[in-house]
């Protein structure tokens, strides 16, 4: 068994997924999407499958696009990587499978996108159709702001940051909970908290283990689905009106601060999944199947 | 403990490592909280990370 992991920088992260593989005595090639020569003719590579966790979503996509196409399972895929890379692909994913969201308009022109603004109301969430860790987010709470906002963003902001994403503005609790779920079953969560409206612990926000078991972990599995499923961290919003709403999901999940707080094994689960669907006997399967071994035995 | 050790390019102060370090690592500089990436194993060098650019993120 051998696991390609992809990568940009080696953080936290990569690093506790490295040692979960080699834990389990699984040859792991660490590769550098930043000096790998892509051949989409070539034979792919030599791994019975790639776990990506490269901070660029270009790189992800380059990647993935070509080695899924030689046949390895990627983790995530390209389709759940294109989904949850775009905020306005994951809405439209999530009102397809009828899981709630906030109300979500999008335009690609200044005067649609403060049309847009005027018809969700305000407050108003503007934010980047890709982007992460709560960068270029504006909350705007009246037409001037917005209109200034927009001019900023179409005067000097590059091609990406042209399509502009405005949201309802979700009057939270002080918190929005963060979700892990892996092959389609929620594993942890946490509650973030912050004084600012943004919670992101990118961001300074604090984070405590909560029980993901009920309605929190159903509309995570549900949104996981929606999106394609694989290894995500799904983003959720306690509305008072409206309940449970999913914010957003990310395809290359942190979590190094959310081991402790939730006492899950975050990377030991990531990695089971991986080799369970590369098709490797799993440290759980081995389990299982030693109970099942020991049980026949005793019959 | 300390295992392997490197020069801070910005600040010139010691980066100390406590486990074997992997290429493309990033550690931040104690003395000047500058985010240096691993450039090289042996002989172990370390470079500032280049700044997060516009798509990347989780």
């Amino acid at each position: 068994m051998r696991i390609a992991l992809l990568h940009t920088r080696i953080r936290a992260e990569e690093r506790l997924l490295i040692e979960a593989l080699d834990a389990r005595g699984i040859e792991t090639d660490v590769i550098d999407v930043r000096s790998f020569v892509l051949d989409p003719a070539g034979p792919g590579i030599e791994a019975d499958a790639v776990l990506d966790r490269s901070m660029s979503v270009a790189a992800s996509r380059a990647a993935l696009s070509v080695l899924e196409r030689s046949g390895v399972p990627c983790f995530n895929g390209t389709r759940t990587l294109d989904v949850c890379s775009d905020k306005l692909a994951t809405a439209a994913a999530l009102a397809g499978a009828g899981v709630p969201a906030p109300r979500t308009l999008a335009a690609v022109g200044e005067q649609a996108a403060l049309e847009a603004v005027e018809r969700i109301g305000y407050p108003a969430v503007i934010k980047p159709a890709t982007g992460s860790w709560g960068r270029l987010i504006a909350r705007v709470s009246d037409r001037e702001s917005a209109e200034a906002i927009l001019e900023h963003k179409f005067t000097l902001g590059s091609t990406l940051q042209k399509t502009v994403v405005v949201q309802e503005y979700v009057d939270k609790p002080g918190r929005d909970l963060r979700i892990f779920v892996v092959g389609g079953r929620a594993i942890a969560g946490i509650a973030r908290s912050s004084e600012h409206w943004i919670t992101n612990t990118a961001r300074g926000g604090s984070a405590t283990g909560i029980n993901v078991s009920g309605e929190i972990g159903a509309i995570s599995e549900a949104a996981a689905r929606a999106v394609g499923g694989g290894i995500l961290a799904i983003d959720l919003l306690e509305c008072p009106r409206r309940g449970l709403l999913v914010n957003e999901i990310n395809h290359s999940m942190e979590f190094r601060n959310s081991i402790d707080t939730t006492g899950v094994d975050i990377p030991g689960v990531v990695v089971e999944h991986v080799l369970e669907r590369a098709g490797a006997p799993t440290i759980e399967m081995a389990a299982m199947r030693a109970r099942s071994a020991a049980m026949e035995a005793s019959a | 403990m300390t295992v392997a050790t490197a020069e801070c390019p910005e600040c010139t102060a010691e980066v100390g490592f406590e486990r074997a370090p992997l290429n493309a690592e990033v550690v931040t500089c104690r003395g000047c909280q500058a985010e240096l990436e691993v450039t090289s194993i042996e002989p172990l060098r370390v470079e500032l990370a280049p700044e997060v650019e516009e798509d990347w993120g989780e």
